[in-house]
């Protein structure tokens, strides 16, 4: 086989590997439970309707944004658990800014949007100017964060909360009809559409791609991760780099309730989703921090949510079980690529060994290299 | 590496051929069971709020007057349970779920689902919808509301409370600070001050929104309970849901008394600590679940709002134990003047 078909199999090998070992699993986890296991699998794998499709792919859009926002902290090895609360404040703070309407129909929206990354960018900012400045990890800085989010949101909203006649429901102002952001159209149906925010969602992602690959600040956030005394060493600030990545990753985090406050909610109340940024991990370790990969992993696991109710209403089974397969994905995904990547070594070490041994020449210096990329950063 | 190939092989193989054997156990285990007992075509689709059935609390309660339903009428049923923090669309596709099943009526356990319930009921005109804790469809026919007047129960027990306090100091545990729960707080407190006006009264709630763990969390309750009784408290009034076992033993604990929310929790709880249970603020809506079922399968289904307050029993307090017994005289003075109108209990805090 020739180099690239090798590792284009072997590309193709860890994804199915690790797809078909939580299969496995699951059934696993169904038999000792005694659930039905080929009736859940059956329910799980049924070709969506239209409906469901169109809420996959509205789930999907959200869960991509978190996935993303994630994804740039771990291209620079710093694990921002926070944005689930990042994308609260925003959120919130975009349905007061735009629920006022200071300023007319679209404008209005683009102030909301850009006061949300403000906030999702400052509320980050705050892990990484204590990263820093003073070496707080992330990690606990951001789970912090988290919980002082969820209270001064919690504040806020009963502070500015309107509530409708007979309801038990709190929320913002509702924004004005002509400062929502239009659905696509999805089928014959005009109840069933897409959130237009999926083109802003796309664009973040090329957007994502552009920046980390194309352009030397990608480099030097990549360099950075990868190895931050040989980024230091050929001049990179990394302090400056701290900060600027958990800022974009907090901008990013911003835009993650919006698709459905924009085009669904249209308001954040009491019922306003929540835990969108645990999910980003899953799904940013899933893609392997790829703007493509995200997206595959947004879409499974808006997928797998999708097929939850069917499951306890149809079948009679738990929808933990939808939880179990997500948590279960994860850690093959995360497996599979490290059984592979070692095969792929392995055998390219053989593939050279071989070559050694038909000529004498003494052995090339190249051996084993090819494969930094792959390994990235995987958590 | 090979070796794991081979592994996964053989164990993926393993369990699709167990998956097939799987597979024919479902369709045996769905036909009804058959026997003696009543049957009818009524299909209920059940949807809980987050903890589902089992959450010795609120959808216990939708629950309880469910199973008596089944056990009355024979209804069948199907029951699902929303996640935490989970999208519109999820509460959503829940309904649908069960309206394309065939499951109808379905009713929705709590408030959160008025916004779903209010698209979905629009879709299935011919679906009859429930909510409950909600009344703002009251203008779609084919929902009916079923709300309660917490604040009214809350007062009697507030009253009991501080008919019973010796050191005049109460506390009020809440378990998520909601406009909901801020009703059984509102009335508890004027219930108190009307029987004492200068009663020290502690209030507390343990989680603000998203976060809802506060209606399931016993070890929250038990802290913040400790934290009043250490303040001078001697009965806690809690409205926490599953957190309320922790009030409890932090009232065995402290030597103090307890109040008990939703259901008659002296009957439920642990034997050791009923001693501490002085009384329960009942809602019973395992009374509303069953009612509004009665009405489908005797075909009229409700629809519209139904108030369960203290002139329906609808709500009320409990007197299991008998701490209480010589204070019920004082207590249904209350309940009478408010069923009359003469008290007019708050509902904010």
């Amino acid at each position: 086989m020739s180099p690239r078909v090798t590792r284009l199999v072997l590309g193709l090998a860890a994804p199915l590997l690790a797809l078909v070992a939580a299969f496995a699993i699951t059934s696993l986890v169904l038999i000792i439970a005694g659930d039905p296991v080929g009736g859940v699998w059956s329910t799980i794998l049924q070709v969506p309707a239209e409906r469901n499709m169109a809420n996959i792919i509205n789930n999907a859009t959200v869960l991509y944004l978190s996935g993303l926002a994630v994804a740039v902290g771990f291209r620079m090895n710093l694990f921002n658990i926070g944005v689930d609360g990042q994308y609260r404040v925003a959120a919130f703070t975009a349905a007061v800014v735009a629920g006022e309407a200071w300023l007319p129909g679209y404008l209005n929206t683009a102030l909301a949007i850009v006061c949300a990354m403000a906030v999702g960018a400052a509320w980050a900012g705050i892990a990484g100017v204590l990263r820093a400045t003073r070496g707080v990890s992330e990690v606990i800085s951001t789970i912090m964060l988290n919980f002082i989010a969820t209270g001064l949101v919690a504040y806020l909203l009963r502070k500015v909360a309107v509530r409708e006649a007979g309801s038990n429901e709190i929320g913002t102002k509702e924004i004005p009809e002509g400062s929502r952001i239009p659905s696509i159209p999805f089928s014959d149906n005009p109840a069933i559409s897409l959130y237009g925010f999926l083109v802003i969602a796309a664009f973040f992602g090329f957007l994502f791609w552009f920046v980390l690959n194309k352009t030397r600040f990608g480099f030097d956030l990549r360099a950075t991760g990868q190895s931050t005394t040989a980024a230091v060493a050929s001049g990179i600030n990394v302090t400056r780099m701290t900060i600027g990545a958990l800022l974009i990753s907090g901008a990013i985090a911003g835009l993650v309730g919006l698709p459905i406050l924009f085009g669904d909610a249209y308001a954040y109340g009491s019922t306003f989703q929540s835990g969108l940024g645990f999910a980003g991990i899953a799904i940013a370790l899933l893609g392997r921090n790829n703007p493509v990969g995200i997206a595959v992993g947004a879409l499974l696991f808006a997928f797998l949510d999708e097929q939850s109710n069917p499951l306890q209403i149809i079948i009679g089974v738990s929808p933990d079980i939808v939880a179990i397969t997500q948590g279960v994905i994860v850690l093959t995904v995360v497996v599979s690529y490290e059984v592979v990547r070692r095969y792929g070594v392995r055998l390219e070490q053989r593939h050279v060994a071989r070559a050694l041994e038909q000529s004498d020449e003494p052995p090339a210096p190249t051996a084993g290299t090819g494969h930094d990329e792959s390994k990235g950063v995987t958590a | 590496m090979r070796r794991t190939t081979k592994l996964a092989a053989l164990l993926t193989a393993g369990i699709l051929s167990l998956a097939a054997c799987g597979g024919d156990d479902t369709e045996a285990s769905d036909t009804p069971t058959g026997g003696d007992a009543p049957t009818s075509d009524v299909k209920v689709g059940m949807a809980y709020d987050v903890g589902g059935r089992g959450d010795q609390s609120f959808n216990d309660s939708a629950a309880a007057g469910l199973d008596q339903a089944v056990e009355e009428f024979g209804v069948e049923t199907q029951e699902s349970e929303a996640e935490d923090g989970e999208a519109e669309t999820a509460r959503e596709e829940r309904l649908r779920t069960f309206a394309d099943a065939g499951y109808n009526p379905i009713i929705a356990v709590g408030f959160a689902y008025a916004a779903s319930v209010g698209k979905v009921a629009a879709e299935y005109p011919e679906v009859d919808f429930a909510i409950i804790d909600d009344e703002s469809l009251v203008d779609v026919p084919n929902v009916a509301s079923l709300v309660f007047a917490e604040e009214q129960g809350s007062f009697l027990v507030g009253a009991a409370a501080a008919l019973k306090s010796e050191s005049g100091n109460v506390g009020f545990i809440g378990g998520v600070e909601t406009p909901l729960i801020q009703k059984f707080e509102a009335g508890y407190i004027a219930g108190a001050q009307a029987v004492n006006p200068d009663i020290e009264i502690q209030s507390t709630y343990l989680t603000q929104i998203p976060d809802f763990s506060g209606f399931g969390d016993p070890a929250k309750g038990k802290t913040a309970a400790q934290g009043m009784y250490d303040n001078g408290a001697d009965i806690v009034y809690h409205a926490a849901g599953g957190s309320g076992g922790g009030v409890f033993e932090a009232a065995s604990e402290s030597g103090a008394l307890a109040i008990g929310v939703d259901a008659d929790q002296y009957n439920t709880a642990d034997p050791s600590l009923q001693g501490v249970i002085m009384t329960s603020m009942l809602k019973n809506v395992n009374v509303a679940v069953y009612e509004y079922l009665a009405g489908v399968v005797d075909g009229s289904t409700p629809a519209g709002v139904t108030r369960y307050d203290l002139a329906v029993d609808g709500v009320g307090y409990s007197t299991s134990g008998g701490q209480i017994d010589d204070i019920v005289g004082d207590l249904d003075a209350f309940k009478q003047q408010i069923i009359d109108g003469e008290i007019e209990v708050p509902t904010t805090p």
